[in-house]
């Protein structure tokens, strides 16, 4: 039972390292969007997987609120959004695409070892857990770093919220405050990411942050 | 006595991959027809093919050197000799001891790198395209298959594709992201490998997207077979390679009886023509794409390969 | 009769969150204006309360000697804050820039910004403190954008992302420290608690405790302003409305860095964890000479005077990370003295620049000519801040220079050399702005003077006379913080 519950969490946790270096990879919006909807679905299988194995049947509740939420509405009406704005062009990068896979590459060797050593008298079930959130972790802000284009920010950013969630799930018995908050954290974020999109929409039909900043009042 | 018989196997094995390897690829380009709705060639047409190439008289170039002649040779013989070390119907065999992944990777380089050097022996354009190209494509998809057989020994504890396969047997494996990450970097560095769609189109003479094609534009007659032979017997040691390391089931063990062989074979034969039904399928199902975008999806494969190696340090052992 | 600690506390808490309610239906601006000004008043009666009754602490929120004073500062902050935005805003609904629907908004959200505040200061449990400082920084980005031109939406945008970042990476490190405390204290929320916590760090896992500081100071950090992180800061300064400003420099960098130092304690409780005084030091001092080169280049004289709080920010870091009774003493004091004195300045600068009409430094000059009170406060707010007797700042930085010569001298060297640079800058700029003929337009302004002069005077109180019962509170937390 317990190599098969390893297994199991494993399985999914690398799977969710895997998505997002294939979010890194996509250049167009709505296949991002759709990728990022994976995601959270297997983020929820993953908690799912976990509260199963701890016997916390709270963070069932995680699970089922990063399923509808995160994997459902989110990306819906992002899609919307992106439909309405009319921005469903290619994603300009910063630095290539082949680079910054490399990089992410690297990101989830340094977290790997990073923890690792660090989480020694853990059982394996909570190591391999939190390296592979921290490694969810940075890949999120290496989305949000090489990405100009708001959307694709949120998403990164979103990602990287998951990584959270997974980490504050292997933690063994960790409250659930936590996780309510995170959740609930993310809907105001999406309320004022939604006010933020709407308001830049009217102001100069872009969402394009290297657009934006030509209206900083002074360059450094 | 027992030697003999040692013997007498492996030589099966040998001469097996050399037999069946053009059926594979008819049955291929069979199913592929099919799914076209086409008639196709009957499946025997590969022998034919090379039984005629055999038999025509060889042009040479006035500028060819001798390693243009000796390159089809050598590369046939490394790819032969690479298929025949990888386990097929049996594990265990006699020479299994050198049946060694990275000695597999070697041979595939040693008959990629004569290749590349009789395409720019002529001094011709295409022939020059053609070896850049696949030296492009190859200089990504030979770390990602080492990167995959880095992988697979370091999870079964060796490089030996027979220990592998017993490995993979057994009930120490478990569910493990790694091996599936493998499983789609060996995929596509297979494609890679065997010029097929979507990285090369093995059907066309279309000068902007030739690969493999422009690059043994040059050679006829035997020269041509040995070359053709070659490519039936690599895609034979692809598919070969992925059934011994992802379904190893219905493997005859070392000293089974005749009879333990015989079921090897079939359920060998078996997981081929499934090989054929998946890529004649999927190529069918895909288009080519740019040869700019080609270092991206086998640069996907480099990633994998290099995150199954990364995620097998996080292991239940811990 | 004396109301219980209990009572006082949950009063702290409760009167703005009423307080947003009920803002959030009034339409009148004028009675939105009154009630914050009143919610705010009636906090600081509450907040002073607790001062004299404390409560018992829960797993959830607790009152010791270190936080009492951030809240009684924190109120008294935000109510003088609250009378300077009602006059402020009566210019900005006159000139326009706002309407009374967003001025609803505003004075909500303000409610809302303070009731994050009080429950981040108040906070026993690690993760409440989080929770608490992530609802801060949406409230704030929410009110810096609120003028909705393009440079205001591309700092609020900024300061989201990079905010969230931050939040990001600490909520990481607090997940590593229940991880760490989980085999020690056992699962569930005792091992969030803080007052928990500190009593049982001895026996946590170093290696975990590291790694969670490190994110920790990264994540914190960002909030703090601390310099590779701060990219948001000036800009967010910049353009929000100046009470926002005020609040920002005064006290939500404060918060951020409180909660930093909470962890701090936890990590200096145990004996193998890393010294967290050395990465404390290294950012204190990038920040100080990185914003006080900046602050040369200024063309803005709110950014101006944001850089300035990076320069602030790095000096108190700097002087925790030393640590020992005498530089945390000195933090602490600096960490009081900067937050009356930057408020005041935001004051001032806000009714500045409605009575120029611009923000940019070379179109305002000869204040103390055309406004002889608002100048001279400027004047006396930028000589305050610059650090020169005999106010306040004066005595902190003061006594930061001389304990850090005293036990690192080469250490002092760059923290001289970074803070003679910005009393240069500021000196500069401050000549400019307040001498030499007046500069057109000069729109005359309501301005309400009490809370600019209150906090100037505070500050040179402080300079002068610390009184003992002060002094020996200082002495308390210095001990307390290592």
């Amino acid at each position: 039972m317990h190599g098969l519950a390893f297994d199991v969490a494993h399985l999914l946790s690398g799977s969710l390292v895997l998505i997002s270096l294939m979010l890194l990879y996509q250049d167009r919006l709505y296949s991002l969007l759709n990728i990022f909807a994976f995601h959270a679905v297997f983020l929820a299988f993953a908690v799912a997987w976990q509260a199963f194995i701890q016997g916390a049947p709270h963070l069932y509740v995680t699970a089922a609120i990063a399923l509808a939420f995160k994997g459902i509405v989110i990306p819906v009406s992002l899609h919307r959004m992106v439909q309405r704005l009319g921005i469903h062009r290619q994603i300009e990068t910063v630095v290539g695409i082949g680079p910054t896979m490399l990089f992410g590459i690297c990101l989830v060797a340094l977290s790997i070892m990073v923890m690792l050593p660090v989480t020694e008298q853990a059982d394996a079930l909570t190591q391999e857990d939190l390296a592979f959130a921290l490694s969810v972790v940075l890949l999120g802000l290496l989305m949000m770093v090489t990405r100009r284009n708001a959307v694709s920010q949120i998403v990164g950013f979103m990602s990287l919220e998951n990584g959270l969630i997974l980490a504050a799930a292997g933690a063994k018995g960790m409250p659930l405050v936590v996780e309510i908050s995170i959740a609930f954290s993310v809907l105001i974020a999406l309320i004022v990411i939604g006010i933020f999109l709407f308001r830049i929409r009217e102001r100069f039909d872009t969402v394009d942050v290297q657009v934006l900043d030509r209206f900083r009042g002074e360059q450094p | 006595m027992a030697v003999i018989a040692d013997w007498l196997v492996q030589g099966m094995q040998m001469a097996l991959v050399l037999i069946v390897a053009p059926l594979l690829t008819g049955l291929v380009r069979k199913i592929k027809a099919r799914l076209l709705r086409r008639q196709g060639p009957s499946l025997l047409q590969p022998y034919r093919d090379l039984h005629r190439l055999l038999r025509k008289e060889v042009v040479l170039a006035d500028n060819a050197s001798w390693l243009f002649r000796i390159a089809p040779y050598v590369v046939f013989t490394a790819i032969w000799v690479a298929a025949a070390l990888v386990p097929t119907f049996a594990t265990g065999l006699l020479f299994s001891w050198s049946a060694d992944l990275i000695a597999i990777v070697a041979l595939l380089g040693t008959a990629r790198f004569f290749l590349a050097l009789a395409g720019l022996d002529v001094g011709t354009s295409f022939g020059g395209i053609g070896s850049s190209r696949e030296m492009m494509i190859a200089s990504v998809a030979e770390p990602a298959l080492l990167m995959a057989a880095f992988t697979l020994s370091l999870l079964a504890g060796t490089t030996q594709l027979s220990a592998i396969a017993n490995f993979m047997l057994s009930q120490h494996v478990g569910l493990r992201i790694s091996l599936g990450l493998v499983f789609v970097a060996l995929l596509i560095a297979a494609l890679a490998e065997n010029a097929r769609i979507p990285v090369d189109n093995p059907a066309t003479h279309l000068e902007l997207t030739m690969v493999h094609e422009a690059m043994v534009l040059e050679y006829s007659g035997r020269h041509l077979a040995m070359i053709e032979g070659a490519a039936f017997v690599k895609l034979l040691l692809y598919a070969s390679l992925m059934a011994c390391v992802f379904a190893p089931f219905g493997m005859a063990a070392a000293g089974d009886g005749p009879l333990a062989y015989l079921a090897g074979i079939a359920a060998y034969l078996v997981k081929l023509l499934l090989a054929a039904v998946v890529l004649a399928v999927f190529e069918t199902s895909i288009a080519k794409m740019r040869v700019f975008r080609l270092p991206e999806f086998i640069g996907t494969a480099l990633m994998l390969g290099l995150l199954g190696t990364l995620l097998l340090f996080v292991t239940r052992s811990l | 009769m004396m109301p219980s600690g209990e009572t006082a506390m949950a009063a702290v808490l409760i009167i703005p969150a009423i307080a947003t309610l009920l803002l959030a239906v009034i339409s009148s601006y004028q009675a939105g204006a009154t009630i914050n000004v009143v919610a705010t008043a009636l906090t600081l009666c509450a907040s002073s309360l607790l001062v004299a009754v404390r409560p018992a602490p829960t797993l959830y929120l607790h009152v010791d000697d270190f936080n009492i004073f951030l809240v009684v500062l924190n109120t008294f902050v935000a109510f003088t804050t609250s009378v300077f935005s009602a006059s402020y805003i009566a210019h900005e609904l006159s000139t326009g820039r706002l309407t009374p629907g967003y001025l609803r908004f505003y004075h909500a959200m303000y409610q809302v910004l303070m009731l994050a505040m009080n429950v981040a200061l108040l906070a026993n449990n690690i993760g409440l403190m989080w929770v608490a400082i992530e609802l801060a920084t949406l409230t704030t980005v929410l009110m810096v954008g609120i003028y909705r031109t393009p440079a205001a939406l591309e700092a609020a945008w900024k300061y989201f992302i990079l905010g969230s970042v931050g939040i990001a990476l600490a909520l990481f490190g607090t997940i590593l420290v229940y991880l760490a405390a989980r085999p020690t204290m056992g699962q569930g929320m005792e091992s969030m608690a803080w007052t928990l916590l500190v009593s049982h760090a001895a026996s946590f896992d170093p290696a975990l405790l590291n790694l969670a500081f490190v994110f920790l100071l990264l994540g914190y950090g960002t909030k703090v302003g601390l310099a590779p992180l701060h990219a948001w800061l000036p800009d967010a300064h910049a353009e929000g409305p100046t009470p926002i400003s005020a609040v920002l420099s005064g006290l939500l960098l404060n918060v951020a860095l409180y909660v930093l130092l909470r962890f701090k304690i936890l990590l200096t409780a145990n004996a193998a964890a890393l010294a967290p005084g050395a990465l404390m030091i290294g950012m204190g001092l990038v920040s100080l000479i990185f914003a006080a080169l900046m602050l040369y280049r200024r063309r803005d004289i709110k950014r101006m005077f944001a850089y300035s709080s990076i320069e602030h920010m790095g000096i108190i870091t700097f002087a925790f990370g030393m640590g020992g009774p005498l530089a945390s003493f000195a933090g602490l004091f600096h960490m009081t003295m900067h937050s009356l004195t930057k408020s005041a300045i935001f004051f001032a600068v806000g009714h500045v620049s409605q009575a120029k009409g611009t923000q940019k430094i070379a179109d305002i000059r000869g204040l103390t000519e055309s406004h002889p009170i608002l100048g001279w406060g400027l004047v006396l707010g930028v000589i305050a801040i610059a650090g020169m007797p005999p106010f306040g700042i004066f005595m902190s930085e003061f006594l930061i220079i001389s304990s850090t010569f005293a036990r690192e001298p080469l250490l002092a060297i760059p923290l001289v050399l970074g803070l003679l640079i910005g009393i240069g800058a500021l000196v500069l700029r401050m000549q400019g702005l307040a001498f030499g003929p007046a500069s057109q337009p000069n729109t005359p302004v309501e301005a309400s003077y009490v809370p600019l002069f209150a906090h100037l005077a505070l500050v040179f109180a402080a300079g002068v006379f610390l009184p003992d019962a002060l002094v020996s509170w200082f002495r308390t937390v210095a001990t307390m913080i290592g």
